[in-house]
């Protein structure tokens, strides 16, 4: 990579729209992702952040704008892109009828992870799933699915994970434990990560920027504490509610 | 409470609500409710035709039933092998999960090529093995000819399998029953079990489009007249590129739909 090509954002959104039909879910969204950073997309159900990073994998074409990720168009060069990147989404599942281990290897051949037992073996040991890699993933807890989930996401080192709502569904502790693993990769491969999520002190533990949408567009941004401060406010969870609860969408900050 | 009036007529309705509103909604099923009751009728009915004047050429071909029945097979496992591996990933959620990875869809349609072989080599090589312990009549009796027939029916089993997955990737596991179901609309048409000239002149002016009516053809040159019949193999091979060519458009056609509609990680019902 180049030393300008490392300066780069991660992810560049420029003028992102989509639309279905008459409904337009995604309203000209433009921001840029640092990397090496973790970036939370929040807002409520419906604000579009689903659709944005489906956009940003390349599973849902824009109606207009760009997205460039590690200074590749995915328009344009999108297969070569996604050898780079990886993703957890609550709204896909791996086949249940497979071990957790042949869906891994399923999933590495299809990343072209080297040496994959190796990199499965490690993947098991840190986020504990040695335990249960014989056993169909069809007949996993919601936790232990969740952290294969994340074991898939990060077969392949990708520079850049999009995670859509990687805690949901799991208890305090599970939930911690993911908080911990994904942080200690981010920390340790100076991958950027960008969440989509509800939890607001998730959000406010492992974000150095956020993103808040409502209504397919981009209404604020921010670290935690600007955005805390801005509002006058003591956690996110309140300046989130009052961004999804306000009557009338706030200029984007510049 | 008696164990009558714990049924509640209320309840019941709402079940059967349940599933009038998903018919309401898809005309693939409702075609399909008509679909199976008319191909069996319709391709009985053409048997019976032919028997009813020609029952002692059947008895002079030992085996021709069943030869046929096999090919046949060969043409029904090979679509239903491509169309079920894609299926298999709609149930699963794990279309999101592929696309979202640098697989690309020829790729994905590559992997359920050779997965429907492996498929149709296990269903048809079990039934060809039955066939020549009960009945002692051995497909491979065909000789060489068996694998330009067996060749030409998988590709257009591929092609009819790429079309009902692109049809299953539009509209959802609505159109799951097309996998099943889709390649009989070509049983009637393609002779299996009598010669085309046993259909009506303006249906064989159809069923000659059909690569399945050559290959058929083709057999019974083998089996009865004991001639290849060349120009029957090359009809085929010609229509099955067209068929394989248009099936690989209309399928890469439906996956750019569904990455414009949000369809590849939210197929269902």
């Amino acid at each position: 990579m180049s030393g300008e090509a490392a300066t780069l954002p991660a992810i560049e959104v420029e003028g992102l729209v989509k639309r279905f039909g008459r409904v337009e879910a995604v309203r000209g969204i433009s921001f840029a992702v640092a990397r090496g950073s973790t970036t939370a997309l929040l807002g409520g159900n419906g604000a579009g952040k689903t659709s944005t990073l489906s956009m940003l994998l390349g599973v849902l074409r824009p109606s207009a704008g760009t997205v460039r990720i590690l200074g590749e168009d995915v328009g344009r060069h999108r297969y070569r892109v996604l050898a780079r990147m990886n993703f957890t989404s609550p709204y896909v599942d791996l086949p249940k009828s497979l071990t957790v281990e042949e869906n891994l290897k399923v999933f590495a051949r299809l990343y072209g992870v080297p040496r994959l037992r190796a990199r499965i073996a490690e993947l098991a040991a840190e986020l504990e799933i040695g335990d249960f890699l014989k056993r169909s993933y069809g007949t996993l807890s919601a936790g232990q699915r969740t952290r294969v989930s994340i074991a898939k996401a990060l077969l392949n080192a990708p520079d850049v994970l999009l995670l859509d709502e990687p805690t949901a569904s799991l208890d305090p502790d599970v939930g911690d434990r993911v908080r911990a693993q994904l942080s200690g990769y981010q920390r340790a491969s100076g991958a950027t990560l960008l969440i989509a999520s509800h939890n607001m002190p998730e959000v406010e533990r492992m974000c150095s920027a956020v993103l808040m949408m409502r209504a397919g567009r981009i209404v604020d941004r921010g670290s935690p504490a600007e955005l805390i401060a801005r509002y006058g406010r003591r956690t996110m969870e309140e300046v989130f509610l009052d961004v999804a609860r306000r009557a009338e969408p706030a200029e984007a900050a510049a | 409470m008696s164990p009558a009036a714990a049924l509640s007529a209320q309840r019941i309705y709402a079940m059967v609500l349940r599933h009038l509103y998903l018919l309401r909604k898809s005309w693939v099923r409702l075609v399909e409710m008509a679909y199976w009751p008319t191909m069996q009728m319709v391709l009985w009915g053409f048997i019976a035709q032919f028997l009813a004047t020609n029952s002692s050429w059947v008895a002079q071909v030992p085996g021709v039933l069943v030869s046929a029945l096999l090919l046949w097979e060969i043409l029904f496992r090979g679509q239903l092998g491509f169309s079920l591996s894609f299926i298999e990933e709609l149930y699963a959620r794990n279309l999101g999960h592929l696309f979202a990875s640098p697989l690309r869809p020829w790729e994905l349609v590559a992997a359920m090529i050779l997965v429907s072989l492996v498929r149709t080599l296990i269903g048809v090589g079990t039934a060809a093995a039955l066939a020549w312990l009960l009945y002692a009549t051995s497909i491979f009796d065909l000789g060489v000819p068996l694998v330009a027939f067996f060749a030409n029916l998988l590709v257009t089993g591929w092609a009819v399998g790429l079309m009902v997955s692109a049809l299953v990737m539009r509209y959802g596991l609505a159109a799951e029953n097309l996998a099943w179901g889709a390649i009989f609309v070509a049983a009637p048409l393609s002779g299996i079990y009598y010669p085309v000239c046993v259909l009506p002149p303006w249906l064989q002016a159809v069923a000659w489009w059909l690569p399945t009516s050559h290959v058929f053809e083709g057999m019974r040159g083998v089996l009865i007249d004991r001639a290849f019949l060349w120009h029957e193999l090359w009809n085929a091979v010609a229509l099955n590129a067209v068929y394989v060519t248009v099936g690989a458009g209309v399928f890469l056609a439906s996956f750019e739909g569904a990455r414009k509609r949000g369809k590849l990680v939210q197929i269902g019902e």
